[in-house]
């Protein structure tokens, strides 16, 4: 299968938004472009972080999945609470594979779930009593949490509760940090305003903590690692290769994090920035407010991960950039029998991609590693900044779609015809139905890490095992295989 | 015969709990079987026929209990005056939680329980003054109340409310079967007031009721928290309620109302003098500007 010129491809987007309304069709053709390397700003062909039409099946989350799914969540010794009826929480609970060293239930609380279960009595009398109960509680159950969040689900927004006043009445009472976030659901159109609003709540609840504290005794070296997850142990491969250049790592947001690491990262020398969608609006705050620089850096496949190296030590002294070349040096003959097995096996397969925030772009460099092409990416919350950098790592004619709907995305498929597809859960089984090779890729397939030299040989393999499964040339009946072979021996 | 269920809507203040109970009283007095559903956090749609301070009410116990389903009918239900059933929803405090969910709580726990089932001859609703949100519109959904009476007097913002209530009206009329039965006049002594509200009535396509006038004797009634008509059958007022009551169960002038323009409105209020000319020239002139 060759790639689609770029009228084709216009074709194709205007096929595939005919069946439309006429209103509905104006709305998706923003949101559909075909990728031109030329165009400096992507405000001039697509257009992002709008909301969705009501009946087009979107993939996106809430406010709260941003701030407690991803943002807060994984903070593991501090508990959250998810403040509301129960299944926001609960039907969360754990999902995100971001994982963290301690025992649960004891110093870390990751993977459990606190609510506050509302009933019909705590919506009509309001739920402030029973929060300010459940704080108590968790001080006396869980003693060695450092502290509490409160996420708000939906209803707290409706019916007005106070969960500033709660939050603060009990800072004083236990000693500990209790931070209110306001990420009810129905705010903003994607999960994307739940991470601004629990970033900013981070800057006003705890960011400060230590400003008047000079006890930590700090390095020329220190950096902290912003917007990694640790998805499957993506911060620790991650970690690794900057310990081992020769920073020192004070912090990671927010997988494996702590309270305490988030507290110091205003004493750091510069902020790494991973996830740029989820986590700039803090890192850009303290650069205002404590002058500390950041750097976006991207840590899929051994060419992108070389060039964030370089970029990261350039803000450093010759022992850290030799120490950046050392590290690029130590895991070249790794990566390059990475490459060796595993590209002859993916060369010139074509990916359509279709995730959260930063993948859809972050990615692409791994694939190319491995000699395969991404011919279609799309974000599900992404603003016009993310696509800005999406423009010049995707080729000319390729497809970018914001916010796809599942009757586009099946449409472009069946007509690009990538050999595999990445994206999520809930795309993941209709495109095996459909006969084609699918990675998830928030949860890396409950496999991963995907980031670092170590992440990228799990990544190769999985891209391997997914595509050339013997599974996928025994999709067809027999009898219908043997008409198929006799028809194209027809056409050849 | 079959249950009519009534809602008594109107300005806050107005006298809709006191006109209500009266009414009821006057109702009950005629030997029909009735029940009110108060639905206001105040909890105040029943003292008078209870003789109590405030009724516990359906949220209030199932805070208590745990959860609604905790409760059962005859803990929210109490009997007062000439055999009157009632109920109040309950709510929170000003300021917390949500009152508007309390009504829907409450008001599907008697549906459940069979509240309406029981051999009745009139339900009336007694709800908070404005319908601010949708938990305030519950009596008039679908299937609740069929009949709406609004409390109105001759002053200008009782007859604003009486008409933004006529269009909410107009909202669940088309998508149920509810219909304004009437206004009923609960005098302030204005000027002319009796024809105003008939004139507003005319124009909202409906009828006024009744005129019920001004006595103290409501006071006096109320203060021994009980309807006129218990404290002195034989009081001038008593039969003006009883006049009422019976209007009411002779009533078959059942209209979907057709709400007037804030233009029409006005008009009408500076032709019955409640309102003066507006003068376009003064609008956005201080007081110093002015002299």
């Amino acid at each position: 299968m060759t790639n689609l010129t770029r009228e084709e491809t216009e074709a194709l987007i205007q096929e595939v938004v005919a069946v439309y309304p006429e209103k509905l069709k104006k709305d998706r053709l923003k949101h559909l472009a075909v990728n031109d390397q030329e165009v400096e700003q992507s405000k001039k062909c697509i257009t992002s972080n709008r909301k969705s039409a009501p009946g087009v099946m979107t993939i996106r989350g809430c406010a709260y999945a941003g701030s407690k799914g991803v943002v807060w969540g994984p903070i593991k010794d501090m508990i959250h609470i998810s403040h509301g009826p129960v299944g926001c929480g609960q039907y969360s609970r754990a999902g995100r594979r971001n994982y963290y060293v301690g025992t649960t239930g004891v110093n870390t609380f990751g993977t459990m779930n606190f609510t506050s279960d509302f009933q019909e009595k705590d919506i009509v009398f309001g739920g402030d009593k029973k929060l300010a109960k459940i704080m108590n509680e968790i001080e006396e159950l869980f003693p060695l949490n450092k502290g509490i969040t409160v996420q708000s689900e939906c209803p707290i927004g409706l019916i007005g509760d106070d969960i500033e006043a709660v939050s603060k009445k009990a800072n004083a009472e236990i000693g500990k940090p209790v931070v209110p976030v306001r990420c009810e659901g129905f705010r903003g159109v994607s999960q994307s305003l739940g991470h601004h609003i629990a970033n900013d709540a981070v800057r006003d609840w705890v960011l400060g903590n230590r400003d008047n504290d000079d006890s930590f005794e700090s390095t020329p070296y220190d950096v902290s690692i912003i917007g990694d997850y640790n998805i499957g142990g993506d911060a620790w491969s991650s970690r690794t290769l900057l310990e081992e250049m020769g920073l020192r790592v004070v912090a990671q947001w927010s997988g494996d994090g702590t309270l305490s690491e988030m507290e110091l990262t205003p004493k750091v020398k510069l902020n790494l920035l991973h996830c740029y969608r989820s986590m700039n609006y803090i890192s850009r705050h303290m650069e205002e407010k404590y002058g500390i620089p950041w750097v976006e850096y991207n840590f899929f496949g051994p060419t992108k991960i070389a060039e964030s190296l370089r970029k990261i030590a350039s803000f450093f002294d010759d022992t850290i950039k030799e120490g950046a070349e050392r590290v690029i040096q130590h895991y070249q003959s790794e990566y390059e029998a990475v490459i060796a097995k595993y590209r002859p096996r993916l060369e010139g397969k074509r990916v359509m991609l279709y995730v959260g925030g930063l993948r859809p772009r972050h990615v692409i460099g791994a694939y190319e590693d491995l000699g395969m092409e991404v011919v279609g990416t799309g974000y599900e919350f992404a603003h016009n900044d993310d696509y800005d950098r999406t423009i010049k790592e995707m080729g000319n004619a390729t497809l970018l779609y914001d916010d796809v709907t599942g009757h586009e995305f099946e449409e472009f498929v069946k007509r690009v015809k990538p050999d595999l597809i990445g994206s999520g859960i809930k795309e993941k089984y209709i495109f095996q139905k459909m006969g084609i090779p699918f990675r998830q890729m928030h949860s890396w397939d409950y496999s991963g890490p995907y980031h670092g030299y170590d992440g990228f040989a799990i990544f190769a393999r999985d891209m391997d095992m997914t595509l050339n499964n013997p599974c996928w040339g025994k999709l067809k009946a027999p009898w219908k295989k043997s008409e198929d072979s006799s028809s194209e021996a027809a056409t050849a | 015969m079959t249950l009519r269920q009534c809602a008594i809507y109107g300005k806050g203040g107005i006298g809709k709990s006191t006109t209500t109970q009266n009414l009821v009283a006057g109702l009950a007095e005629a030997g029909k079987k009735v029940m009110i559903v108060g639905c206001d956090p105040k909890a105040d749609s029943t003292r008078l026929i209870l003789h109590s301070k405030a009724q516990e009410t359906i949220m209030h116990l199932a805070a208590e209990a745990g959860s609604v389903e905790d409760l059962e009918l005859e803990d929210v239900l109490k009997t007062g005056y000439a055999e009157i059933k009632c109920v109040e929803s309950g709510g929170p405090e000003p300021g917390v939680g949500c009152a508007g969910r309390g009504v829907i709580t409450a008001i599907n726990f008697l549906e459940e329980e069979g509240a309406y089932e029981e051999d009745l001859d009139f339900v009336f609703y007694d709800v908070l003054g404005d319908v601010v949100c949708g938990g305030f519109a519950m009596p008039i959904r679908e299937n609740k109340a069929q009949e709406i009476y609004i409390v109105v007097s001759g002053e200008m913002m009782a007859m604003y409310a009486a008409n933004n209530i006529s269009k909410g009206i107009v909202k669940y009329a088309t998508s149920g079967g509810v219909r304004l039965a009437g206004l009923i006049c609960n005098s302030r002594n204005t000027d002319r007031e009796d024809e105003l509200i008939e004139a507003l009535a005319a124009k909202l396509g409906t009828q006024m009721i009744h005129f019920v006038p001004r006595d103290n004797v409501v006071q006096r009634a109320e203060i021994r928290r009980m309807t006129c008509i218990e404290y002195d059958p034989s009081a001038k007022q008593s039969d003006e309620y009883r006049a009422l009551a019976n209007k009411i169960i002779e009533n078959t002038n059942l209209v979907i109302p057709e709400p007037l323009t804030m233009d029409e409105l006005e008009e009408l209020l500076m032709e019955f003098g409640i309102m003066d000319e507006e003068d376009e020239s003064i609008v956005g002139q201080t007081a110093s500007e002015e002299a």
